[in-house]
Order: C-alpha cells, then structure tokens, then sequence
C-alpha cells in the first residue's frame, strides 16, 4: 500500500510535469544536434543558429523541471518560451514558397503542448499554495490572559485614561454620550454611577 | 561582540563588530539576555524608510544585565535587570516631564537633520536610522544606552525574560493605541493588522472593557490568535471589510479604528491600492496607505482613528474631507513607553495578561538574517521572533 500514497490526482499532475520535462530535453538536443532539419521543415532556412538557441532554451527548462524540487517556475518557463516557438512558427507562414501545411500542423501540435503546458503550472501552483496553508500552524490556545476574554473584558477598567489622551464627552460617538449619559441633552440620563 | 547589522535592502548580517563603550556621563552598557525583531524592523529591512546606513546595528526591543554605568548615571548600578524602551529620553525637557517621552526635545543627537525632515525634532531611538539619532541598536550581545538614568525599567526576578521582554516597545504600543482610543463600554473596536503590534492591541482593547473588538488580516494562524484574544476574526484577502463591519455595528460603523499594520499594507485587489503600489515603484509616493483610506470610510461619525502603524513620508489619496466631515478624531505616533510601563508591569505581575503568548520563534544571533525574511513573508506561521544572543 506505501507505493500508492500518492494515489489519485496528484500523481498524474506528476507524471505529466515529468513528461514535459523530458519532452523539453528530447525536443533541445534535437535542436542543438540538428537544426537544418527543422528550419527546411517549417521554412525558416537561415535561421539555424536561432534554433540552437531555442534548443539550449528547451534543454534547460527540460533539466530544470526533472531536477529542481519545485517545477513550477521551469514550467512557466516553458509557457513563455512556447509563445515564442508559435510567434516563430508564424514568420514562416509569412513567406510566398511556404510549406505551409506542415507548418500548420506544427502550430497546431505547440498549442497543444502550449495548454498542457500552462494547465500544469497552474496545478503546480495551486498545490503550492495548499502546501503552505496545511503549513499554517493553529494558535487558538495563545489566549496571552488567564481567563476567556468574556470574563477577562473590563479587567483594566480600574486605568484611568489620562487627561490629554481622553475625547471631551460632547464630542463622543452618539452610542457612548447616550450610554454613559454624560451630556446635557434632551436624551433622558441613563448611567448615573 | 556579534550583532545584527543593515547592509542595504534585503540584506543583514550578523558581524564581528566593536563592543560599546561608555562614552557619555550618564550612559550604561547593557548585556543584552533577550532581544526582538519588531514590525518596525521591517521597513528597514524593505528598505522603505531612508536614513540607514550600510554598518548600523538593528534592534529596539532589548533587555539584560547593567554591565558598566557612566559617572552620572545614577539609580542604576551593575547587576540590575532592565528592560530598555525603543524611545531614548532624557527625562528633563518638556515633552518628557509631560510624559511625552516619544518625542522628548534631547535625546535626537541628529536634532538638526530631524528639525529638517520633520519641523521639529522626536526623541533618539535605538536602531533605528539616522534621523532618529542613528544610534546602534539592540540586536547584538551588548547594548550602550545614552541617558541610562532615564532610559530603563527595572524587572523583578520573579518574571521571566520573555514576559517582560515587551514592555520594550509592543506592549504598551499595543496599549497606547487602545487608550488613544478613550474606550467607553458601548464601543465596537476595529483594528487592523495582527502581527504582534495588533495582538496587544485586542488584548488590551478587551481589558479596557470594549464591548466588541474586530481583527482584520488575512493570515490564519494571526487571525487565530487574536480569536484567542477574544475578538471576531475578518479575513479581508477573503470578505469585503467594510461590508462585515457595518454588519456587525448594525450599519453605523465602529466608533474606533486602529491601524496596527503602517506603511506597507498589503495590496488587496482594490483598484487604491494598485495605485499606490504602482506609485510606489515609481518612487512619486512613499506609503501605501490602504488602512487609513478603509479606516476614515468605515469610522462611524465623531469616532478615533488611533494610528501606531508607521508611516515614513508622503501619502496620496487620503480622503481628508471624509475625515473632517465626519468629526473624526486621529491619534498618532511612536509610544510613550515609560508613561505605561509601571501600570503594564502591575498587570504582568498580577497576572492580568501574559505578553509571552506572542512568542512563536526563539534563535540565536546567527539565524537572524534569516529570520528577518522568515518574519517578512510571514512564514512557517511567525509572529513573533525572540533572540537570545
Ligand atoms: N507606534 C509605535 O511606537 C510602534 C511600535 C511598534 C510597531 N509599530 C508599527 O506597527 C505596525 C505593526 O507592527 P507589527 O510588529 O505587528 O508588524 P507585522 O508586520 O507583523 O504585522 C502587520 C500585519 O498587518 C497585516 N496587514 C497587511 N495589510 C493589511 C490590510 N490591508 N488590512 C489588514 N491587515 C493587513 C499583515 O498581514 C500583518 O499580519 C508596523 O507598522 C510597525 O512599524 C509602531
Ligand atoms: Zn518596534
Ligand atoms: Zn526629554
């Protein structure tokens, strides 16, 4: 039974975060080995060396969501570093000699990668933030008075506000010049302690 | 010694740095047994209150052991145990013999630099920028306190560092602010912000006998210590503040606000305090005063605005007509701490309230980096951290 703590949707969020990581590192050191083979492709000839890059890009993201302990910042990553391959892809549609059906197809395939992409930050962040608050911790003990506030109200009524810090009576909130009474008015006087 | 020093924004240390010495008559040199990390500290820490500079000790919430007294510092002498409020004061001038000790007229040896930036002078205070004195603060093994004969509270044996520790600064703060308030018995008391300043506060609003007290933050485990405290938590990352307060005064508003969280509120997604953070960033304003705005708009009529949250300079968008329209009345500034240390020391002692329920993390000098980011982002549920160097 230990080997299905993780049972249910947690463990799929995983297996897909794990999925795109290695997604990320197949796809950048395609990229980096051989560049011509996707700027013939999508009709981008010329453009090898901005395919390298976007493979080390790839492959960074890729080591960072299988490594690091928290994926999620990787995983935005690749959101944005997504926006750029379809902003990419489109210049390609741009031309007249286009081979334009592949590179449809490919668009097509990024968006895909595009949502899963950002379902899983958001799942991993959602988690992230339950994580924190079951971390948060209950202090409904640390009353700091020895008795429940109820019986412990007015404990200090004994202190005197001093002069220069008390408002003068006719100045007061309507509620306390009619409760405690004090002002010459033609509400009847109530507190007369 | 070691101490806690500013460096820049984000970034303290703990270094090796020159023990005190004695360098005016009635000075003492204290070995410091407990000392705090305060809200305050924070603004430093975020760097959004000027006057630092790179090498400053940290500190204003510390007690100890008198080590060495100056010639003239009489009534204290080597042994005794003392608490030392953040406010130096010289006990002489007017405002002191007033009981003003917060903004006593000698104890700011950068009187000129503050006459400049504030009209007139406030008192010096421990760790806490140039403006104030620039004076080497509390959060290091030792402690020089210039007007020592004046600056101290002495603490019986019987009680521990821990429960006399904030007689220092949030007791009373919390205190001041309640009584700034003048609660009558019929009176519905908001505060806002829980951190430790807030708790005090609600614990002090109830012994003053408020018939309802309100605490607003976001954070659970604040909001379930100031349950605790005996108030009805609102969690404004989740409710509408202004629409639980009035229904819970049956539409009228309380008779008395609190801000117990200063300059930094938090942004709740309301279109001021997007505002003020854009502004903010920009540097065109100083302050992000969200608490203040909420405050004056839900106050009922003729009711006190109390404010011992810190503000360091310029505020936008303050509704000041609301305000005068409706009679409020506003109390500020830092806290008077020795016109109620004798009266809260009393209660300690009898056991009316016990100040260490605050207390959720307890270090050493060395984890003190650390823990100013740890009580900055409200991590791992701190409230309040204690330091025994
Ligand atoms: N006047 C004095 O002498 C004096 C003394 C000590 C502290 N202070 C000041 O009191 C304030 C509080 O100090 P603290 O130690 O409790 O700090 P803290 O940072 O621990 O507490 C501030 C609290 O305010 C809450 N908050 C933020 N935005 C809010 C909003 N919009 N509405 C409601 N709550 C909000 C935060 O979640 C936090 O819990 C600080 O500004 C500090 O500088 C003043
Ligand atoms: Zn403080
Ligand atoms: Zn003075």
């Amino acid at each position: 039974m230990s080997g299905r703590r993780d049972a249910g949707g947690r463990d799929t969020t995983l297996a897909v975060v794990r999925g795109l990581g290695w997604f990320s590192v197949g796809l950048g050191l395609a990229e980096l080995l051989a560049p011509h083979a996707f700027t013939r492709n999508f009709g981008l000839r010329g453009h090898e060396r901005l395919i390298e890059s976007y493979g080390a890009r790839e492959l960074a993201a890729g080591i960072g969501i299988l490594a690091s302990r928290d994926p999620t910042p990787w995983l935005w990553g690749r959101v944005a570093g997504d926006a750029l391959d379809l902003g990419t892809l489109a210049t390609g549609l741009a031309g007249h000699n286009r081979p334009r059906s592949r590179i449809g197809i490919a668009l097509a395939a990024v968006a895909g990668v595009t949502l899963l992409d950002v379902l899983c930050s958001r799942a991993m962040g959602a988690r992230r933030q339950r994580a924190k608050r079951l971390a948060r911790r209950d202090y409904s003990d640390r009353r700091g008075m020895p008795r429940p506030a109820a019986q412990m109200r007015g404990a200090a009524r004994d202190f005197e506000v001093p002069q220069d810090f008390r408002i003068p009576e006719p100045l007061r909130p309507w509620t306390n010049a009619t409760q405690t009474g004090a002002p010459q008015t033609d509400a009847p006087q109530t507190g007369a302690t | 010694m070691r101490a806690l020093v500013w460096h820049g924004k984000h970034d303290i240390r703990c270094d090796s740095v020159p023990d005190p010495r004695i360098e005016q008559p009635r000075d003492a040199i204290i070995r410091v047994t407990s000392c705090a990390i305060c809200g305050s500290d924070l603004h430093l820490y975020d760097n959004v209150i000027p006057g630092m500079e790179r090498g400053d000790i940290m500190g204003h919430e510390t007690m100890g052991v008198v080590e060495e007294v100056g010639p003239e510092c009489h009534g204290l002498k080597r042994g005794d145990r003392v608490v030392i409020p953040f406010t130096i004061t010289c006990g002489e001038c007017e405002q002191c013999r007033r009981g003003n000790f917060s903004v006593c007229e000698r104890s700011n040896r950068n009187k000129s630099l503050a006459d400049k930036a504030f009209g007139h002078t406030t008192a010096g205070l421990f760790g806490y920028t140039h403006l104030t004195g620039g004076y080497p603060g509390g959060q290091a093994e030792y402690l020089r306190v210039p007007f020592a004969d004046r600056t101290h509270i002495k603490v019986p044996e019987s009680l521990t560092d821990e429960q006399v520790l904030f007689l220092s600064d949030i007791f009373p703060t919390g205190w001041q602010a309640a009584v700034q308030c003048d609660i009558q018995p019929e009176d519905t008391v908001a505060i806002w912000g829980c951190g430790p300043v807030g708790q005090m506060a609600i614990r002090s609003a109830v012994l003053l006998g408020a018939r309802q007290v309100i605490a607003i933050d976001r954070m659970p485990e604040r909001l379930s210590m100031a349950q605790a405290g005996g108030a009805i938590p609102i969690d404004f990352s989740a409710e509408s503040v202004v629409e639980r307060l009035n229904e819970l005064t049956h539409g009228k508003g309380p008779e008395k606000c609190i801000d117990a969280v200063g300059m930094e509120a938090h942004a709740t997604a309301t279109l001021d305090s997007i505002y003020d953070a854009v502004k903010q960033t920009a540097m065109l304003e100083t302050d992000r005063p969200h608490v203040l705005r909420e405050m004056m708009y839900v106050c009922r009529p003729a009711g006190v605005l109390s404010v011992p949250g810190v503000y360091g300079g310029v505020l936008d968008k303050i509704p000041f007509g609301m305000a005068m329209n409706k009679g409020l009345t506003i109390r500020t500034g830092q806290t008077h701490v020795q016109r109620w240390t004798d009266d809260l020391l009393r209660r300690i002692e009898q056991g009316q309230i016990d100040p260490s329920f605050v207390i959720t993390h307890r270090i050493g000098l060395e984890e003190g980096p650390g823990m100013y980011k740890t009580f900055r982002d409200k991590q791992d549920s701190c409230i309040k951290v204690v330091i025994r160097p």
